[in-house]
């Protein structure tokens, strides 16, 4: 159904790990690679970036991933749609816990904006060259990012009133 | 950082009209001081409890006089953290959480989860599941849009139409209660199939709203399309190029409004969509009244998406048969023990899901609703993560308040149709 052949051919995406997902070819690029990757596939077509996330994959057992593409403990997850090709493309970048950072896809697709400062709040992954990269869902002085798997739950006390006494 | 990094700036600022500060200036109005002359640009605050918000968003306005110049949206206040609360359920109680998202679209949010489940457990849904998932979520798109049809006319200070739009919603949530047992967040749609089979009479039901809605859109067209005064107020307001809407994300009728072609629903068609028969409405223009014609014309769309399931929706089971998620059926329990254990463990402990990623999409009433799934071969999600389309739409709020009036703002916000709950999550 979906011939993407000729995104291999891609001079920046020759030589990234490609796999493919139920019919979506995934492709695993270097964090130096990725925004020149982006970068081809707009110019081919992929004109939408329907999503973009993050992963914590801390606890993760493990996961498919090409060889030559070492699993890191953050990734992050941008779906590229096609409109006029009437497809999807993935692209799954490595981001390090040491170094959480990317440059950011804003330039490119400005629609990245609040996914990306969705990602930073969640899980504080920096993306250079973002324009304006603060909290944007949870508090401004919050600490620490929800959605990391080291981050617990959290409770909020109850307080129940105390139970009357019989008199 | 590197040249390369910033190499292809496509849209810049301006164009967008997005307001940035510094990172240490606190946006609040009140410290800005008396020193500002009548000439200067004032920022002002808008919302978040601000009846023409549609839930609690806040707007910063930079203003020239009336005009407005940047704005940014400010977002956050109905944050709940369901994704990472969606970590904590198992795939049976997912749906539950999922539904809560997009309150007026309710069946689109189960829908994508129970997608998204279902392509990494690789199971069969039976047809008739299908035709009843295509049927609900259309009648939930009517519901939907004569809602929005409603709270915009509401803005635009057409109240009548607000108790028009909630008369005809209320039909479509009757039909709703009578199938799944509420009117809101009804958990109807899960993995591996339905809740429950349609219920006795539904052709009768599901008729009389057909029959209903169009003539009521007819009213609605004499109400507010073809007079003056609703049209001055919505035509040429805010507009949106194409290419920056697509730039932008934005998807669903803003996206359709400007003239782009693009429905997932026949771009990418799931479920049966590829067997019904039913146009996808474009604007030419990219303005508000485009936005309003698009969903006006969508419901009438629906509508004959809805006439054809009822003629092709066939007999057979409503959930698959898959004894790994599926429970076994009432009478079973009473007779076998090893059914009232399975029930027992499907209800607990749930269901394991292979491990995988998924990305799936569908066409909610607001635009592209995509659910992002990886398993760790749990009973429980690894991350679940929703694309939902008014939080990726909200961003193309700036570009079409830029350079337009307060007022024009109000009808803007409306265009848009925010869902907060589906904002923030």
């Amino acid at each position: 159904m979906t011939d993407l052949s000729d995104l291999a051919t891609l001079p920046s995406v020759a030589g990234q790990p490609l796999t493919t997902a139920r019919g979506i070819v995934v492709i695993h690029p270097s964090r130096d690679a990725y925004l020149g990757v982006a970068g081809d596939l707009h110019d081919v077509g992929f004109d939408l970036c329907s999503d973009l996330c993050a992963v914590d994959y801390l606890r993760h057992p493990g996961r498919d991933l090409p060889p030559g593409v070492e699993g890191e403990r953050f990734e992050v997850v941008v779906n590229l749609t096609s409109l006029a090709r009437r497809q999807r493309v993935r692209i799954r970048i490595q981001v390090p816990e040491s170094d959480p950072s990317l440059p950011s896809l804003v330039g490119l697709y400005p629609g990245t904006e609040a996914m990306e400062r969705e990602a930073y709040d969640m899980f504080g992954i920096v993306f250079r060259g973002h324009p304006d990269l603060t909290r944007i869902l949870m508090p401004d002085d919050w600490e620490g990012h929800p959605l990391r798997k080291d981050y617990s739950v959290g409770r909020v006390p109850v307080q129940f009133k105390e139970a009357p006494g019989p008199r | 950082m590197t040249d390369q990094e910033n190499a292809r700036p496509t849209i810049a600022d301006h164009d967008t009209g997005i307001l940035r500060l510094p990172e240490d200036v606190v946006l609040d109005p009140g410290g800005l001081g008396d020193d500002f002359g009548e000439d200067e640009p004032m920022i002002i605050n808008m919302g978040p409890q601000h009846p023409s918000t549609h839930g609690v968003l806040r707007i910063v306005l930079e203003l020239e006089g009336e005009t407005v110049l940047r704005s940014k949206p400010v977002i956050g206040y109905l944050h709940t953290g369901m994704e990472k609360t969606g970590e904590e359920l198992t795939y049976v109680q997912g749906a539950t959480n999922v539904t809560r998202m997009d309150y007026l679209a309710p069946l689109h949010n189960e829908l994508v989860y129970s997608l998204a489940v279902e392509e990494l457990l690789d199971i069969e849904i039976p047809p008739r599941a299908t035709w009843i998932r295509m049927l609900m979520c259309e009648l939930n798109r009517i519901s939907s849009h004569v809602m929005w049809t409603a709270t915009n006319g509401m803005d635009l200070a057409s109240t009548s139409m607000m108790i028009y739009g909630f008369r005809e919603r209320e039909m479509i949530l009757s039909f709703f209660e009578k199938t799944t047992g509420l009117r809101m967040n009804h958990n109807y749609i899960r993995p591996g199939g339905v809740a429950a089979d349609l219920p006795d009479g539904w052709e009768d039901d599901v008729a009389a709203i057909i029959d209903t809605i169009p003539g009521r859109l007819d009213e609605y067209d004499d109400l507010l399309t073809g007079q003056p005064i609703f049209r001055e107020r919505c035509e040429g307001v805010g507009i949106i190029s194409p290419e920056l809407a697509i730039a932008l994300g934005a998807t669903g009728p803003i996206l359709r409004a400007s003239g782009v072609e693009w429905d997932l629903r026949q771009s990418m068609p799931y479920l049966f969509y590829d067997q019904v028969d039913f146009d996808v409405i474009v604007g030419t223009v990219g303005d508000t009244f485009d936005r309003y014609a698009v969903r006006l014309n969508e419901i009438r769309e629906s509508c004959r998406i809805v006439a054809q399931i009822l003629e092709k929706l066939p007999r057979g089971d409503y959930r698959s048969q898959d004894k790994k998620v599926t429970p076994p059926p009432r009478a079973r329990i009473d007779e076998s023990m090893e059914a009232l254990i399975h029930h027992f463990k499907i209800f607990t402990r749930g269901f394991e899901v292979p491990a995988g990623e998924v990305y799936t999409a569908i066409e909610s009433p607001r635009g592209e609703l995509g659910c992002y799934l990886v398993s760790d071969g749990t009973n429980k999600p690894y991350r679940l993560h929703v694309r939902a389309p008014s939080f990726v739409n909200l961003q193309s709020l700036p570009a079409l308040l830029r350079g337009g009036l307060i007022a024009d703002a109000i009808a803007i916000i409306s265009s848009v149709d925010p869902v907060m709950g589906e904002v923030d999550r």
